[in-house]
Order: structure tokens, then sequence, then C-alpha cells
């Protein structure tokens, strides 16, 4: 029998307190409680070019309706951030190898860029992330949209119409020598404003996301009409095929 | 002051086709990396100086129309990026400089705008 194709309210890009830029408030159990309080069930954590709280916030969100994809939000050599989205953390920890290899070697600067913790699924600190994390890999913004398409992953440019960090502020246009499948706007833009002050986003599938980097940045906006949360399933909403969708409200 | 004195005085590598760059005279020059900046900023014809690489600079200087890119710090575009310029007859120069160096040498040589 069929499934059916069921609303999952989306935030795709999630920070923790691994992220330094994050509040320390952004712990498993409190990230698991207001997503669903504001009825998302389906968010990917997303910390900077790293990886290593995703699994306390799948193990916070067990038996419950929330569903928690292992992502990461990349910074390529263009200094360009980019949302990489897996079904399962093998993939994500694949992606961290070559991320962590292509990092320049700074140590993190609490004082400055804020602490990076890892922590368990309860918020129990573990431990302090030594590699400073809000830096360029070495590695080509078409290096790593292969390697994440390779590894079965999606690719998608983060915040594209934010001057620091987005895709068309840094690169000024979408590159269309590599295959982007969507592009994330900031919460602030309204998606159907986009297309008409953004002229480059046109024709590309767009979704939109809070970059949650305090429990009051959840957007809530999106849903995902999609019969399971997986890759997949997105990948097909994204181009509005086999009833899949997304929709804003 | 021509584009061949300028790869002279600053020992530009040249990476795209050679031509008669003595025949190109730049407008003006420009300095960014975002290229969101460039595209609004970088006057019609001039010489941009930058350490981005990818391969979207081709289709920024081919909308400019500007006379060379200067990369910097050895920054290498992929081969693809060089073979597009070669088609859209964008000249790309390198350098192993730092851009505050290739702009101080270049105010140096007189090439004011």
């Amino acid at each position: 029998m069929a499934n059916l194709i069921k609303p999952f309210r989306t935030d795709l890009h999630v920070h923790t307190v691994l992220s330094p830029c994050a509040e320390v408030e952004m712990i498993p159990p409190l990230i698991v409680e207001y997503a669903l309080d504001l009825g998302i069930t389906l968010i990917a954590i997303t910390d900077h070019n790293s990886s290593a709280n995703i699994e306390a916030v799948q193990k916070a969100a067990f038996k419950t309706p929330l569903n928690v994809l292992p992502g990461m939000e990349l910074q390529t050599r263009e200094e360009v951030h980019s949302l990489c989205l897996f079904d399962t953390i093998e993939q994500i920890y694949q992606l961290q190898k070559l991320v962590t290899e292509t990092l320049p070697p700074i140590k993190n600067e609490a004082e400055h860029f804020g602490e990076q913790f890892v922590v368990d699924e309860t918020g129990e600190f573990i431990r302090r992330e030594e590699q400073l994390l809000l830096v360029s890999s070495s590695l080509s913004l078409n290096d790593a949209w292969k390697f994440v398409n390779d590894l079965g992953g999606l690719f998608i440019p983060a915040h594209v119409n934010r001057k620091a960090f987005g895709l068309l502020g840094s690169l000024g246009l979408v590159p269309t020598d590599i295959q982007i499948e969507a592009l994330e706007i900031s919460k602030h833009l309204n998606p159907e404003d986009a297309a008409k002050q953004l002229p480059q986003v046109r024709g590309y599938p767009l979704i939109q996301d809070g970059d949650v980097h305090r429990l009051d940045e959840f957007n809530g906006k999106m849903t995902l009409y999609l019969e399971a949360p997986t890759i997949d399933e997105i990948r097909m909403a994204i181009h509005n095929n086999n009833g899949r969708l997304v929709g804003f409200s | 002051m021509n584009l061949q004195e300028i790869i002279n005085n600053l020992d530009l590598k040249v990476l795209t086709e050679p031509k008669d760059f003595s025949a190109i005279e730049p407008t003006c020059g420009y300095s960014s990396d975002l290229l969101s900046c460039v595209m609004a900023g970088a006057p019609h014809k001039s010489i941009w100086v930058t350490l981005q690489a990818h391969s979207n600079i081709i289709a920024v200087a081919t909308l400019l129309e500007l006379s060379a890119i200067v990369i910097t710090e050895g920054a290498m575009p992929e081969l693809a990026t060089l073979a597009r310029a070669n088609e859209e007859g964008v000249v790309i120069l390198s350098t192993e400089k730092p851009t505050f160096n290739v702009i101080g040498k270049l105010w140096e040589m007189g090439f004011h705008c």
C-alpha cells in the first residue's frame, strides 16, 4: 500500500551550541521542545563545518514526532555558506572527514567568536571543540557540491540573499557549471518577493529556513509535503514532483 | 598605461591565451572579492584585482568588459574557468603577491584614476 503524502512543517537550518555564533540555549532538549511547540516535525541540524552534536539532538528527539536529519552548514573557499543535508550519520561523517582535513588549523578564541560546545542529548557538556569552525574550508564550491551529491546528499546554498556568506553576495550569480537544485532564502525575505528583488534566483526552487541560532528563531513558515522525511522525498518536493511540494504560509 | 606595461612591471603570469596586451588600456582599477560588489562598482573596462578564482569571475568580467582580472595570492582558477575565459576573450593574470601589494605597485607606477 502506498504511503500518504503528509505535511511536515520544516526548518532545515538549525544550529546548536557547537556553532560559536549560536546561543548557549541551543541544546538538544530545548531545540526539540521549541520546534515541536511550533508544530515543526522536520529539522536538519546544520552547525558550521561540524556535525558533532547531531546524534545528541537525534537522541533527544527519539520517540517524539520530530524528525532530525544530519546536516552541515559548510563554508567553502569562496566564503559561501551551503547546507549539506543527508539521510544518515555515516554520510555526514564522510563529509566531516573531508571538511576537517580542509579547514585551516586555527584555534577558537571563545572570547571573540563564542564557545563551541559538544554536548549530550540532555545538553550536558562533553567537550569544547578546539578548531575554530567559523572559517573557510579550502574546498571549492564545485568540489563540495560534487562530493555531497555523490554521497546522495542535497546541497543548497544558504541565505543566498545575505551579503555576508551568501552565494549572491560572494559570487554575484548562481554558478551554472554545477547543477544547483535549490536556494535557501533567509526568513526576512518573503519567497514571493525574492524573485522580484533578486533576478538571479528566478527559475530556482526556493526554501526558507530560520537559520536558527536562538530558540525564538525557528521559522515554521515552510511546510514540505512528503511521504516520509528523507532526502529523496525532499528532493522531489523541491522539484515539485509526484505530488510532493514545498509550501509557505 | 597599457596592460603589457602592467604585466611587465608587476611580473604577472598570463593564464589565458596571449594577445596584444599593449593595445589594451585599462580605464581604471577596482578591488573586491565579493562579486556582487564588483558588478555594482567596478568601472567599465577597468582592471580588477581579487583573490576570488571561482568561475563566476568570467561572467562578471564579460558583463563589465574588464580589461583584465589579476588573481592574487597564487589562487588558481580551474582549467574549465580558463577555457571559458579564452572563449569570452577575458584576460586572466596571476601573481603570488597579495592584493595590497599589487594595488600599491600600480599606484606607484602612476596608475591613478
